[in-house]
């Protein structure tokens, strides 16, 4: 019995050492951050501020990624002899899993790449742990590189709690779109309606052709399949005002359940890949690359790889609205933000950084390491073939500030949420209107605890 | 020889106190590494915390929540059904084969073994990435080899279909764990007394008589061991799942050990994560205890 008294006691120890609750004050982060996005600064002078080491942690681990940012890199250091760069690269999902430590202990790097929405970037800025950015932007004239959604992406109250407006914590390098990759031998002239796109669809089924290749195994292809669909029957502000969370937005109303029955009616008539909930990502693309089936609706990352395997027979659109010539709505996005932690001892030089990632020079080097700027380029600077269609989609899409964002932004669990209930819905288990009032309650959950 | 007590205080194979001290190292690396991540996480679960801003004390809730949220009960439903095809089924295998080498000599005995051994060789991760490929619907190779022989019509969307997701998540399972229960067994087999097979023949026994009254109460410790083993992994499953369907399609193959990495990594709800775990902790040192219970009283009759 003794033995037992002695280890509870033990226990309680140990427990008692760790208390105190976890986290900080949060009321004071938030005044902090405020008083900081509304003063103003100088541009940054980098070359007075004496010896630096910046730490950075990026996920630009990959390809064009790499390329670009270890040019970037080099440049920046050769124009400031005083600046050294410590680089911590890390593959997307390590740093999404790692960041939230790293910038919350004691040593906390000074440039972080924090991805976009509530998850990472919401719960750092909760936290107080990210510089705002709005004297860096003014300073350096930001808001003219951007369309107002990228911008908005990065945005948060200060105390966390709204997205997509409020202060600047981040900008991000690269555009990204969810579009429609086709096969140019078996769609020489691409269809320019919904409706359109749809007999295109019917025609291919009949051929005996895969019209849409698709692997939905992983989970979170489907949310792309379901928002490129939804970018045509929905309002594109009620998509935003919804993954923003604004006050009113539902997923539940007629415009997000015409969506799934599309989406559905796709999966009924067999315009999807045979067994796709069983298949992966990875295999439905390389199948398509391979020259089986019409179409692809996956995100331009896959542009280097499909220009490689498919040379001048592949081409990308935005998927057509129902009305020919109507401003195009896609879904979208960005790269992960680079952001300032408020931890860091070198803001101006961590600024002084991140406007060089950005700038005129930065949109270059990205278009000539076959990335897809988010920045205004010279379309000359950029590949001929498919990344030039894509480049010129983006800016068609942006100067039309026709981007829809992910829905997985909108709060913490709702990767989880949405991608489980677009499998149900795609798997027959639910039908549109059981699949938009589940989603809505896992919304509401959410929203109604705030 | 005779025990020497100096000082004469302790009567003769009483452990000095001194003796104590010698587990202090132990003690400490045990304490540093087990129970204060334990504790820590007790700490955790009472608190919903999201890893960064200040958390909030919710008592016992998280634990509540493990009985009353849907997708936790479900996930530890599906850790049952893990149960049968982690242990339940390798155990069996392996039995039965332990109960054909017994009856038989076998040639090249040991080649076997070591062929139906490497599957629990093989890291888990490895085993997943093949699985996930064998599982392929259009060109893996399980649909592939129903094709080629003619059964074309039950190829499937193994891993894609609600209701076949699980079972064939667990088959995998299955395939790892049977080799080990069967080097377990075969093992325990040979140790086995060849003059108690001798006097079950004489008296007449067949070999369903023979296995149930000689080979099996003998493998009682053996059994033991490998429910133990194997009820741990399934339990802890969570590499096969993470890389197979991410608990997909729906929510069909989620399990506690994938709800854990999931609300503590990915969806921050560090407290909840915590409650998971020490749960699941709980359930598996249950159930190991009991097994080893069930396996000592049993033979000590």
């Amino acid at each position: 019995m003794r033995r037992w008294v002695i280890a509870t006691l033990m226990l309680a120890a140990l427990v008692g050492a760790g208390c105190g609750s976890p986290g900080g004050d949060a009321d004071e982060n938030a005044k902090k951050q405020d008083e900081k996005a509304s003063s103003t600064v100088e541009k940054p002078d980098v070359a007075a501020a004496g010896d630096v080491t910046l730490t950075v942690w990026d996920q630009e681990v990959r390809g064009g990624q790499a390329a670009q940012i270890k040019q970037l890199n080099e440049q920046f250091q050769q124009k400031y002899p005083n600046v050294t760069i410590k680089r911590v690269a890390r593959s997307f999902e390590d740093l999404n899993k790692t960041l939230k430590l790293a910038v919350s202990g004691p040593k906390a790097p000074d440039v972080v790449e924090a991805n976009q929405g509530r998850p990472i970037m919401g719960t750092l800025v909760k936290g107080g742990l990210l510089e705002p950015l709005d004297p860096y932007a003014e300073a350096y004239g930001w808001a003219d590189r951007w369309s107002p959604l990228l911008l908005d992406l990065n945005k948060f109250s200060s105390d966390g709690s709204e997205f997509g407006s409020g202060n600047l914590y981040g900008v991000s390098q690269m555009g990204e779109i969810v579009g429609v990759f086709y096969n140019k031998k078996k769609v020489p002239e691409p269809p320019k309606t919904l409706d359109e796109f749809e007999q295109s669809l019917k025609d291919a089924k009949a051929d005996g052709d895969i019209p849409i290749q698709f692997g939905n195994l992983d989970a979170w292809p489907g949310i792309h399949e379901y928002e490129t669909v939804l970018a045509q029957t929905a309002d594109k502000q009620a998509v935003r005002d919804f993954v923003f969370a604004r006050e009113g937005a539902s997923f539940d109303t007629p415009e997000f359940q015409a969506a799934a029955e599309k989406l559905q009616q796709w999966v009924d008539a067999g315009y999807f890949t045979p067994d796709f909930s069983g298949t992966g990502y990875d295999p439905a693309w390389q199948r398509f690359a391979k020259g089986k089936g019409r179409y692809l609706i996956a995100g331009t990352w896959l542009t280097a790889d499909l220009a490689d395997q498919m040379g001048d027979n592949v081409g990308f659109m935005l998927m057509p609205g129902t009305d020919e010539g109507a401003d195009p709505v896609a879904l979208g996005g960005e790269s992960l933000p680079w952001a300032i932690t408020s931890q860091s001892k070198n803001k101006d030089v961590a600024a002084a950084y991140i406007d060089f990632l950005t700038d005129a020079n930065a949109a270059t080097v990205l278009a000539e390491t076959n990335n897809l700027p988010a920045m205004p380029v010279d379309e000359g600077s950029i590949a001929e073939g498919l990344p030039r269609e894509v480049y010129a989609e983006w800016k068609r899409l942006n100067d039309a500030d026709g981007i829809i964002p992910y829905l997985d932004y909108t709060t913490p669990t709702f990767y989880d949420d949405i991608s489980a209930a677009i499998q149900e819905l795609m798997g027959g288990k639910s039908d549109p209107a059981q699949f938009t009032a589940g989603v809505e309650e896992a919304f509401r959950k959410f929203a109604d605890a705030r | 020889m005779i025990a020497e007590t100096p000082g004469g205080a302790r009567p003769p194979g009483e452990p000095r106190h001194v003796g104590y001290l010698y587990l202090l190292p132990a003690l400490v690396v045990f304490t540093a590494f087990v129970l204060v991540p334990i504790a820590r996480a007790g700490y955790y679960s009472l608190y919903e915390w999201d890893g960064v801003t200040p958390a909030t004390w919710v008592g016992l809730d998280n634990y509540a929540e493990v009985v009353s949220d849907e997708d936790l009960r479900r996930a530890f439903l599906h850790a049952l059904v893990m149960l049968f095809f982690y242990a339940a089924l390798p155990v069996a295998i392996g039995l039965l084969l332990a109960g054909l080498i017994a009856r038989a000599r076998v040639r090249g005995l040991a080649l076997f073994r070591t062929v139906l051994f490497l599957p629990y060789v093989i890291a888990m991760v490895v085993v997943a990435v093949m699985w996930r490929m064998i599982y392929d619907p259009e060109s893996g190779a399980l649909n592939e080899l129903l094709r080629a022989v003619g059964l074309g019509s039950l190829a499937q969307s193994w891993l894609g279909d609600f209701n076949l997701a699980l079972p064939a998540v667990g088959f995998v399972g299955t395939w790892v764990w049977f080799g080990l229960a069967m080097v377990l067994l075969t093992a325990g087999v040979q140790k086995i007394p060849q003059s108690l097979f001798d006097a079950a023949r004489v008296d007449g026994a067949g070999m369903v008589r023979e296995f149930l009254a000689v080979t099996l109460p003998a493998l009682r410790g053996e059994i033991a061991v490998a429910l133990t083993l194997t009820t741990i992994a399934a339990l802890r499953n969570f590499d096969l799942i993470y890389i197979t369907t991410k608990g997909g399609p729906g929510k069909a193959t989620s399990v506690p050990a994938f709800q854990v990495y999931d609300r503590a990594f990915q969806t921050g709800q560090v407290g909840s994560a915590a409650a998971v775990g020490l749960t699941l902790t709980a359930i598996i040192f249950v159930i190991s205890l009991g097994i080893n219970r069930f396996s000592e009283t049993a033979g000590a009759r």
